[in-house]
């Protein structure tokens, strides 16, 4: 996605107060400069880091990712809102994203996605007031063999029916996927801290 | 298709397939070192073109011939596999990608060796989440296993390979929006020529190959272009990945020769096993959506690369069906398309932006009943308008997007007439001041 903007709020800009980044997810931004050929190309990269730490990227970690990638805030603001997975606001812990794509909406996504929205209580876009959900929609998710499916964070939840969507949600490890994880794009508190799921 | 033996889908079902131990104990990584040992560059692009390998992201452009616009002074290549899959409704590539992972990566070896490439970027999209580990973890071994890096199996060789997440484009799979994203800008579609042979990443020449064309490679390297040849039909050899998807018994990703039709592919047992509840086949978008659409009578068509063409289709495509079964109302599969073509346009082209926007809102308001049968002549017009490269658009997202929007209007345009005369005019205001 693209020009349409479907969910763009930002925090305001927090100046004059401490770094948002650590050093830590400084360095491992740093640790992709042999990667590429220009310091730019980090940046999608550096982005997910950003946002894998702090749950959004706000308009200061921008400023200070543009820092350290040498290229000018406007930059770093205009690459991020071409991309729908980067939140420039604070999201839920979990981010379900509801498949709305042809296969999934002929196999039942619609009734699904309206099970999510009554037992969260929240819209598209929206998240809960307890900070734990929010429900985002995607256009695909390469799952059509499993349709109608949706993604909890990481998790692929497959042929999922309207009926079990509240017992999906309330289950506290919906997001956990089952293979190894390889911890490249997390922010490196993480990676100490979150492994093995 | 009785006697079919998988090629790209040997190892699915086999326990722990992903593993590099058992990948190798199955004849895996042999032909890596056959090309790098025994073949030289220009060997395997003769192979590859004699074996007509079509590329399997949509285009069908020869890879072989691909790989010949890179100028033969040039210092570097860099080598970008394309795993963005995001055409609805196309997952063979994730298959590959979760079910032998290193196969992925053999076959960008022997693609980055002929190409001379040292560098490879795997662009996974951001929400390929339990493939990104599943493939690190075996770009991983094959480092440990001396199969990437300096001096490939003790050959001159060598080669890194990054993967490389998008964040949620569904343009980043246009091979030069790929090439933005990975120089960390907007997934915009650059203006051709020059093309990324010439002056692609980072200004290099660049060749980008799709995941589908590239796990090819090791079987056209171990049996020959002329094995390759035997399957299929001329025009359209060796084994290709199907995608089948909606309500059929059974969904999935299948592999065969490109004889097979359409029909075959929904009901035949080795494939899709027929309509769930035995409903009748409405519709069908045979190779993803952007190529268009069949009616229930048009199952005939070959899933081949040019017998599409025959039926008002733009391409094979990725060769990825959805089905559309007769209980479903046509005016929910044009809204539902219309609306990812308008939320996926990049913008850059205003025919396309706009155009693919007004689709949108008029399909919107014929499926809430507020439609009129001039809306059906109005989608043609905006349709008719939009596409066609090349030179009108950046990219080919807008034929992508008119092809599916015409075709159901087209082919449908009496159940759609006949659903708009059955509308409400009572309800027709409440629609408009909603949708407005």
């Amino acid at each position: 996605m693209s020009w349409q903007t479907i969910d763009r709020n930002v925090s305001p800009y927090a100046a004059g107060s401490e770094p948002v980044l650590s050093e830590g997810v400084r360095e491992k931004i740093r640790s992709f400069f042999p990667r590429y050929d220009t310091k730019r190309a980090v940046l999608l990269p550096a982005l997910h880091m950003v946002q894998d730490a702090l749950g959004h990227v706000p308009y200061k970690a921008m400023a200070e990712i543009a820092e350290v990638l040498e290229i000018h805030p406007s930059d770093v603001l205009d690459t991020l809102t071409f991309y729908t997975h980067f939140w420039t606001h604070p999201k839920g812990e979990k981010v379900v994203m509801a498949c709305r794509s042809i296969s999934c909406e002929l196999t039942g996504g619609r009734e699904v996605l309206d099970a999510i929205k009554s037992h969260l209580g929240i819209g598209e876009h929206e998240t809960t007031a307890d900070g734990k959900y929010s429900l985002v929609t995607e256009e695909c998710l390469a799952g059509c063999d499993h349709g109608p499916c949706m993604l909890i964070n990481e998790k692929l939840h497959k042929c999922v029916k309207a009926a079990d969507v509240p017992k999906l949600l309330d289950d506290a490890k919906n997001d956990r996927i089952e293979v190894p994880r390889s911890d490249l794009f997390d922010a490196p508190e993480r990676s100490n801290s979150n492994q093995p799921s | 298709m009785p006697n079919y033996e998988p090629v790209l889908l040997r190892n699915v079902g086999v326990e722990n397939a992903r593993s590099i131990d058992v990948y190798r104990s199955r004849g895996g990584y042999r032909s890596a070192e056959k090309a790098l040992k025994q073949m030289s560059p220009d060997d395997v692009i003769d192979e590859v073109k004699k074996a007509n390998l079509r590329g399997r992201g949509g285009a069908g452009f020869p890879a072989g011939v691909k790989w010949t616009f890179l100028p033969k002074d040039r210092k570097r290549t860099l080598l970008c596999v394309n795993a963005d899959e995001s055409e609805p409704p196309t997952f063979c590539n994730r298959v590959l990608m979760e079910e032998d992972p290193h196969q992925l990566i053999e076959g960008t070896i022997i693609a980055g060796y002929t190409t001379r490439a040292q560098i490879a970027y795997i662009y996974l999209r951001v929400e390929f989440h339990e493939q990104f580990h599943i493939l690190q973890k075996a770009v991983d071994e094959a480092y440990a296993a001396g199969l990437l890096g300096k001096n490939i199996l003790g050959s001159d060789y060598s080669l890194e390979i990054y993967l490389h997440r998008g964040a949620g484009a569904y343009v980043c799979g246009e091979e030069t929006g790929l090439i933005e994203s990975i120089e960390g800008k907007r997934g915009w579609p650059r203006i051709k020529p020059p093309f990324p042979a010439i002056e692609g990443l980072f200004r290099q020449p660049t060749v980008v190959n799709n995941v589908e064309t590239l796990a090819n490679l090791p079987h056209i390297i171990e049996r020959g272009a002329d094995w390759f040849l035997s399957i299929g039909p001329p025009g359209s050899s060796g084994p290709k990945l199907f995608c089948i998807s909606g309500p059929v018994n059974r969904p999935g990703c299948y592999e065969g020769p490109m004889t097979i039709t359409c029909e075959e592919l929904i009901m035949s047992d080795e494939y899709g096993q027929g309509m769930r509840g035995s409903v009748p086949v409405k519709a069908v978008f045979p190779g993803g959506t952007s190529m268009g659409v069949l009616k229930g009578d048009e199952l005939g068509m070959k899933m081949d690369f040019d017998d599409p063409r025959n039926y008002g289709l733009l391409g094979l495509g990725t060769a990825a069906a959805v089905v559309v079964n007769a209980e479903t109302d046509i005016r929910l599969v044009l809204r539902n398309l219309a609306r990812f073509y308008a939320l996926e346009s990049c913008g850059q082209c205003t025919q396309c932006r706009e155009g693919t926007s007004w689709m949108y809102r008029i399909a919107q308001r014929i499926e809430n009943g507020a439609g009129r049968v001039e809306d059906l002549d109005l989608l043609e017009e905006v349709a008719g308008r939009m596409g066609m490269m090349p030179g009108l658009s950046i990219c080919g997202l807008p034929d992508g997007a008119t092809f599916p929007v015409r075709g159901v209007v087209q082919k449908f345009r009496a159940e759609l007439e006949e659903r708009i005369r059955n509308q409400d005019p009572g309800k027709v205001e409440a629609v408009l001041a909603v949708l407005n």
